[in-house]
């Protein structure tokens, strides 16, 4: 990887970002994005109780323009979800837009740019120039982790955003699934989808245990729904069977367009849902 | 950073105030960035901080911590020895920093020194604008002025010029870490990290040497370990030991890359009313018994390219110089060293060295002291730095350079530069192990700390409301204690 990367840290919030283009660009592009994220971490905790509670059609819209970015990424929603589920990836589409916002004004210096990305911990939001493409590394296992699948995303493709969700990650997660990874048009969009797969992905089986969620995190959006804090081996069909459940999420989530691509991973078993 | 007395007393959760989300914590949890944690109670950093700990003096009356006591034993830390506040020092070694310094240094601790209030700001600085300053204690020649040091291959530092019986090169910098490619920045940045860390770095110099050079180690120069620093040049040589040649021999000539000493011509011989030899050197002569440029530069006898020292004699004058005369030829360390008698024809011919002779040749060695890398870390404390301390920065500056303020990394005293800025220089060996990290820019993470009375603190706009108590940061963070360093001054005195 680069090393003219940005890395730029508050709380739980950790990007990297990086500009591909001639340095005295770069310079001026990660400037304006440091000023950014000055009140990015406040601006959110301003709204927190808003957006912890889960999406309804008859709430009010929050104010700050992160906020109201996962405030869209789970609207229209039929199952349970806040606005939370899309917060790292609505932090990345907010820090890539601040990039291109600086990029075009005054004057664009766009054409001199190949590529840029901002990546929250995993969920990424990415801008490419005709004619590039993003590669990206999938990890099934964050705590194995090993390159499983390699993703090329070109110019001529509407993915501009990637997220991953998973029991193991940060996050909690009410499914079982390793990993699973969402191409979509946003980050923001990505993150919600993921996260709305992975809880889908479950399987009846001794020994998978959960926990409320309030009793793994300090509060924790998700209240008393319980969070996976353990699974045991699994037999073949039964990761089957689980992996099915989350694809049929994925295939509802595909077909009314919000996602182009999901990649869902369990004990090394991979399913892979496309169009 | 958070604050003990924001303890939640109903439960038993604590309330960070490390960012703004301000997490309340349960027992055994951590927050939501996993970086703090509610341990037994207390908000902990889940990565130690270090602080440095004076030997206690016999003579000086503990003063307990009170019922606080309890809190300074056990897993927290590292010795059973009761704690007295007064003899802590925080460094800012893993104090970490608040870059880009929207808010206040990581730590900002008040103490009572001598019944004085006095504060300390903790802060890793992150320095794009620093590097080091090298004194490599040798003779031997490593490289043109100005020449580029090169590590894997890397343009990172050159040669600067000779000081006393040492090289000084500067290595890293801004032009080298953020100037060039991204190689030439990566490796810059690894280089620095290690030297300031106290490894060895490998580096070579163009038109001249390979060296490994280390903080506190000899240097090794084209693979050959040095041991002595010279006692001084040739001249030198001369002056401090002919009185311990008279009258044993009849011409000394000390050999130096700098200047190549004479004695019989030299101002020392002279004054003992020795009788010229007749022998000439090479090389231009500067004043009576001193000469520049005898041979080149090198890895021969006292810094130059000679391995056989007669080289450098040019001619022997017939009708002064007598069959028999007595010749030594020495290094300025005492490393090499020759005896030789002229025959008939006046052509020099070794002799064993005389037991006296070899007295005073040992004597030199005795006198150079060994041979040392000394690294000198560099940087310049900015703007954005300088804001973590202060609410009004320029005032910082100031206070420092009125010495009000005292300055330290590591708790290792620094030199502040005069003129603008505070631009520091600090021995490396004086700091902690492992002080120096780095992050991605490239540029060096390097703890600075500035220590000064508590009403100073305020006149210059300080962070009077993040100010903490010592003992609070204790029960919020793990502590490491390390032993202060007993030759570095005691910042709070």
């Amino acid at each position: 990887m680069a090393d003219d990367r940005l890395h730029l840290q508050q709380g739980p919030i950790d990007l990297i970002l990086h500009v591909d283009s001639s340095e005295k660009i770069r310079k001026r592009l990660y400037s304006t994005a440091e000023n950014r994220f000055l009140t990015v971490l406040e601006e959110l905790v301003e709204e927190m109780d808003l957006l912890k509670l889960p999406w309804k059609a008859e709430q009010s819209e929050p104010k700050g323009s992160i906020a109201q970015k996962m405030f869209g990424a789970v609207s229209d929603s039929e199952v349970f979800v806040t606005p939370m589920a899309a917060v790292a990836g609505a932090v990345a589409d907010e820090m890539l837009e601040t990039l291109l916002f600086e990029a075009q004004n005054p004057d664009s210096c766009l054409e001199h740019i190949s590529r840029m990305y901002v990546n929250n911990g995993g969920d990424i939001s990415f801008w490419l120039n005709s004619g590039e493409s993003f590669s990206l590394g999938v990890v099934d296992n964050p705590q194995i982790p090993a390159l499983n699948t390699k993703v090329s995303l070109a110019y001529e493709s509407p993915v501009r955003g990637v997220a991953t969700s998973g029991w193991r990650g940060r996050s909690l997660s009410l499914g079982i699934a390793d990993a699973v990874t969402v191409l979509a048009k946003s980050a923001a969009s990505a993150d919600v989808a993921a996260t709305l797969i992975a809880n889908q992905v479950n399987v009846d089986f001794p020994g998978i245990e959960k926990r409320p969620a309030s009793e793994v995190k300090d509060e924790s959006d998700l209240g008393i729904i319980p969070v996976t804090v353990a699974v045991p081996k699994l037999p073949k069909d039964k990761i089957s069977l689980a992996l099915e459940q989350g694809a049929k999420t994925a295939r509802k989530l595909i077909k009314t367009e919000k996602i182009t691509a999901a990649y869902l991973s369990l004990q090394k078993q991979i399913l892979v849902i496309d169009n | 950073m958070a604050n003990s007395s924001a303890k939640n007393m109903s439960a038993e959760k604590v309330n960070c105030d490390a960012c703004p989300i301000l997490c309340r914590i349960s027992p055994g949890k951590t927050g939501s960035c996993d970086r703090y944690g509610n341990i037994d109670g207390k908000l902990k950093r889940m990565d130690p901080v270090i602080l440095n700990q004076k030997a206690i003096d016999q003579h000086q009356t503990l003063v307990p911590f009170g019922e606080q006591t309890q809190q300074w034993d056990g897993s927290l830390l590292a010795q059973d020895v009761p704690l007295n506040p007064e003899s802590i020092f925080p460094t800012a070694v893993g104090a970490g920093t608040t870059y880009p310094d929207y808010k206040p240094a990581p730590f900002i601790i008040a103490s009572k020194h001598n019944e004085v209030d006095m504060v300390t700001v903790v802060t890793e600085g992150i320095f794009s604008y620093c590097s080091y300053k090298i004194k490599i204690d040798t003779d031997r020649y490593v490289g043109p002025e100005q020449s580029t040091v090169r590590c894997q291959g890397e343009q990172v530092g050159h040669v600067m010029t000779a000081e006393y019986g040492s090289q000084m090169l500067s290595l890293g910098g801004v032009h080298h870490l953020t100037g060039g490619s991204k190689q030439e920045g990566r490796v810059t940045c690894q280089m620095m990290m290690d030297l300031g860390n106290r490894k060895a770095v490998e580096l070579e110099v163009d038109a001249g040497s390979k060296l490994t050079i280390q903080a506190g180690a000899a240097p090794i120069i084209d693979g050959n370990q040095e041991a002595r620093m010279r006692v001084g040049c040739g001249s030198a040589t001369i002056g401090i030991f002919a009185q311990q040649w008279y009258g044993h021999v009849d011409e000394v000539i000390v050999v130096d890359e700098h200047i190549t000493g004479m004695l019989s011509e030299h101002q020392a011989g002279r004054f003992l009313g020795m009788e010229p030899s007749g022998i000439r050197v090479r090389g231009r002569r500067s004043t009576p018994g001193r000469y520049f440029q005898v041979a080149n530069p090198g890895h021969g006898w006292g810094g130059t390219d000679v391995s056989d020292p007669l080289e450098i004699i040019d001619r022997v004058k017939e009708g002064v110089a007598y069959p028999g005369l007595r010749l030594l030829m020495v290094s300025t360390t005492g490393e090499d060293a020759a005896y030789f008698e002229l025959d008939e024809k006046l052509k020099p011919v070794e002799q064993p060295l005389p037991q006296v002779l070899q007295k005073v040749v040992d004597r030199i060695g005795e006198n150079c002291e060994p041979a040392l890398c000394s690294v000198l870390f560099m940087a310049g404390a900015g703007g954005s730095l300088r804001a973590g301390v202060t609410e009004n920065p320029v005032r910082l500056t100031r206070s420092v350079r009125s010495m009000l303020t005292r300055t330290t990394c590591g708790g290792a005293p620094a030199y502040v530069w005069p003129g603008g800025g505070i631009t520091v220089m600090v021995d490396v060996t004086k700091m902690p192990e492992n002080s120096f990290g780095s992050v991605p820019t490239p540029a060096i993470v390097a703890p600075i700390e500035f220590t000064m009375k508590l009403k100073d603190y305020e006149i210059l706009g300080g962070h009077m409301a993040q100010v903490r108590r010592l003992e609070d940061l204790t029960q919020e963070r793990e502590a490491i204690i390390s032993n202060w360093n007993e030759d570095n001054p005691w910042p709070f005195s």
